[in-house]
């Protein structure tokens, strides 16, 4: 018969730590996380009477089926539409599902043909070097298209939920934002005087260079994001909003993103008809060759980089 | 001596292990972001060790560089960071929660 240990010898051992643990006799987080306690939220009077009345106008015109024939039969039409409209998208869906060949069939394409046909002729055929990206942004440009589209309506989502509009709001934003920054800090400041002409290089190095060595557009875009956000809590926000500020964030966005839109669709509807396009290929090698690829690069670099500051400053202050 | 390169892997999967155990055993939430960052870091050069540089570049400037200070202004803004002067009152109110 095995020596039991006392109860007061066993609590002191990991097992009845890890079984106190596993049951969730105890949280060992209460009291030793950072944590703040929520605020109970008191209204104003004004306030309050001010959301009652909105949510009863609500109720009248949205809700109240009762008394609006138009609102009934309009809801009756939405919803059989609405219906019509999942069964129709499904049903071209699986119509278009039926034509591609059954999955795992070593004759298939993916199989064997698409590798060898991009590892072989890639080179011939978008003029890159660098295999990878000539297969990201011209293959498959439509992917990346959509990948650009995305970080374009996260930020949107993101202003639409940070972004502060009133200028006196604004102001007090700016100036509480400014209490936390560490002001003229030596070491920070040196730092970022010597780092960021650096980072910048290199980030518009990445990009440039997409075609030819590791890299393309979304890294060096992050790159000089990062650049950025780095110069920009260094010397505040004053500094960069000499080079960088709403106005020139949203013509540089929204002309990268046209940019690309327009030289993709010209990509897409001639190769999808089969007609010769009029973008020279170039020489692989040289800084100004792979059709496409280069102007593409600069775009989702210009795009990622203002998506990444964009972020910074409105997470940080509700505004650029 | 062959096997060099694929010893120093190891060695490096072992700290993205310990690391990705101890971001979510580290008490203060500033000190999980920093091992995140450091995550990060080893989890670039692993891909560098793959073969596969332009991952490996957007890896150090994402993953280590912009969502930790993402990170970092969010803790600043729900004011997580707090300064030492602060501190005992903060303490005595999760102590009142608790009772």
């Amino acid at each position: 018969m095995s020596r039991m240990k006392s109860e007061e010898e066993y609590r002191k051992t990991k097992a009845f730590h890890f079984f106190r643990w596993l049951s969730g006799e105890k949280d060992p987080y209460i009291g030793n996380l950072e944590m703040k306690p929520q605020e109970e939220y008191i209204g104003e009077e004004t306030s309050i009477r001010d959301r009652m009345r909105e949510s009863q106008t609500v109720m009248d015109k949205v809700y109240n089926t009762k008394h609006n024939r138009w609102l009934l039969l309009f809801r009756r039409f939405y919803r059989i539409m609405a219906v019509i409209f999942c069964i129709l998208l499904a049903g071209l869906l699986l119509l278009t599902v039926s034509y591609l060949p059954p999955t795992g069939n070593a004759s298939n394409p993916d199989n064997n043909e698409v590798a060898s046909r991009y590892i072989e002729s890639g080179m011939q055929e978008t003029g890159a070097v660098n295999i990878v990206t000539g297969m990201i942004l011209t293959y498959r440009a439509f992917d990346t298209f959509g990948e650009t589209n995305v970080l374009f309506i996260a930020t949107c989502c993101v202003m639409i939920m940070l972004m502060v509009e009133d200028a006196e709001l604004k102001k007090q934003e700016v100036m509480n934002d400014r209490r936390f920054e560490p002001k003229n800090d030596a070491i920070l400041q040196g730092t970022a005087m010597i780092l960021v002409p650096i980072i910048f290089i290199f980030g518009i190095y990445i990009i440039l260079n997409g075609h030819l060595s590791p890299g393309g557009g979304f890294s060096g875009g992050a790159t000089i994001g990062a650049g950025m956000i780095l110069y920009a809590s260094a010397f505040s926000f004053k500094k960069t909003q000499r080079f960088f500020d709403e106005k020139i964030y949203k013509i540089a966005k929204v002309s990268a993103l046209c940019v690309y839109g327009l030289i993709g669709i010209y990509y897409y509807v001639t190769g999808a008809n089969g007609i010769e396009n009029h973008i020279p290929l170039g020489i692989p090698g040289h800084i100004v060759s792979a059709g496409i690829i280069f102007p593409i690069n600069i775009c989702v670099g210009i795009e990622v980089a203002c998506t990444m500051y964009a972020f910074y400053a409105l997470f940080r202050r509700g505004g650029l | 001596m062959v096997n060099a390169m694929t010893f120093f892997q190891y060695i490096l999967l072992g700290f993205l292990v310990v690391c990705a155990i101890s971001v979510s055993f580290s008490k203060k939430l500033l000190n999980s972001i920093l091992i995140f960052m450091s995550y990060s870091l080893v989890m670039s050069i692993i891909w560098i060790c793959l073969e596969s540089p332009d991952l490996a570049i957007t890896e150090a400037a994402v993953g280590a560089g912009v969502t930790s200070v993402l990170f970092f202004v969010t803790l600043k803004k729900i004011h997580a960071i707090d300064e030492s002067g602060t501190k005992g009152e903060k303490e005595s109110m999760i102590e009142r929660r608790r009772r």
